[in-house]
C-alpha cells in the first residue's frame, strides 16, 4: 500500500499548517476571557494539530513532536493543575475553587478571580490536548507495530 | 414495516416543532428566564450573572465567568470525565508487554 509519507505535497502542507493550528488554539485558550473560546475548544485544536502531523507524517515522526509516553502525564497534570488550584484557594481558607483566596500576591480579589480562571483553562487545555492526542495514539498503536 | 419508523419520526417532528412554537423568543424581556425574579418569587440565577459577573471577576465573557467560576465544580467533572476516557482508551487499547505474551 501506498503510504501518506511518500507524498511530499500532503507533508509540506501539513508541516507548514500544523503551527498555525496551534498558535490559534493558544490564542483561543488565553483569549477565552475576551471571546468565545476556552479551554475545551483551544485544547481541541492543538489536538488538531497533532493528530495532523500524525497522520501525514507516520507515528514515528510524530513522536518527536510529542512522545506517545508524554502524552498520558500531560493530561494528569492539566487535571491536576485544575485540581490543585481548588484545593491551593481551600488551604488558603477560602472555598473549594474559589480563587479570590489564592495565595498570589499582586493581585486581589476580583483581578485574583480573572487569574484564577486562566490558570484553569491552561489546565483544562493541557488535559485536553493531551487526552484526546493518547486515545488517538492508542486506538492506531496496533497498525504501526506490524 | 420501514414506513412505521418514518411515521413516528414524522409525528416526532411535528411534536417538536409544535413545542418549539410556543418558547418565548431569546430577547423576550417578559419570558420566566430572562425577569429578576422566577416564577416561584426567587432571584434568577441568570440575572445574577449578567447583572454581576463581570464586578466578581473582571472578565468581560460572561460565558466563561459561569463555566470556570460560578460552576466550577461542573468543569471540574467534565475534565475529570475526559481523562477517565483517556485512561481507559490507554487500559483498553494499549498493546500488552512483549515480556507478558510469552509466559
Amino acid at each position: 500500500m501506498r503510504q501518506a509519507e511518500d507524498d511530499p505535497i500532503i507533508l509540506l502542507v501539513s508541516r507548514s499548517l500544523s503551527p498555525f493550528i496551534m498558535l490559534f488554539g493558544i490564542y483561543v485558550i488565553f483569549h477565552g476571557h475576551y471571546s468565545p473560546g476556552g479551554g475545551f475548544q483551544g485544547g481541541a485544536m492543538l489536538a488538531a494539530a497533532f493528530i495532523l502531523i500524525r497522520l501525514t507524517s507516520g507515528i514515528r515522526i510524530a513522536q518527536l513532536q510529542l512522545k506517545s509516553t508524554l502524552a498520558g502525564p500531560l493530561g494528569a497534570l492539566g487535571v491536576l493543575i485544575f485540581f490543585g488550584t481548588g484545593l491551593a484557594a481551600m488551604l488558603a481558607g477560602g472555598n473549594f475553587l474559589d480563587y479570590r483566596f489564592l495565595p498570589l500576591a499582586g493581585f486581589e480579589g476580583a483581578e485574583l478571580r480573572a487569574f484564577g480562571i486562566l490558570i484553569i483553562e491552561i489546565g483544562v487545555g493541557l488535559a485536553v490536548m493531551a487526552i484526546l492526542t493518547t486515545i488517538y495514539d492508542n486506538l492506531l498503536e496496533d497498525q504501526n507495530d506490524a | 414495516m420501514k414506513w412505521i419508523n418514518f411515521l413516528l419520526l414524522a409525528v416526532f417532528l411535528a411534536l417538536m416543532l409544535y413545542a418549539a412554537s410556543g418558547l418565548p423568543g431569546r430577547a423576550d424581556a417578559a419570558a420566566p428566564f430572562n425577569r429578576d425574579l422566577s416564577p416561584a418569587g426567587t432571584p434568577n440565577a441568570a440575572s445574577y450573572y449578567i447583572h454581576n459577573s463581570y464586578k466578581d471577576a473582571r472578565t468581560p465573557n460572561m460565558v466563561t465567568v459561569v463555566l470556570v467560576d460560578y460552576r466550577g465544580y461542573d468543569t471540574l467533572g467534565e475534565v475529570a470525565v475526559i481523562f477517565t476516557a483517556g485512561l481507559i482508551c490507554y487500559l483498553i487499547l494499549s498493546r500488552p508487554r512483549k515480556n507478558n505474551e510469552t509466559g
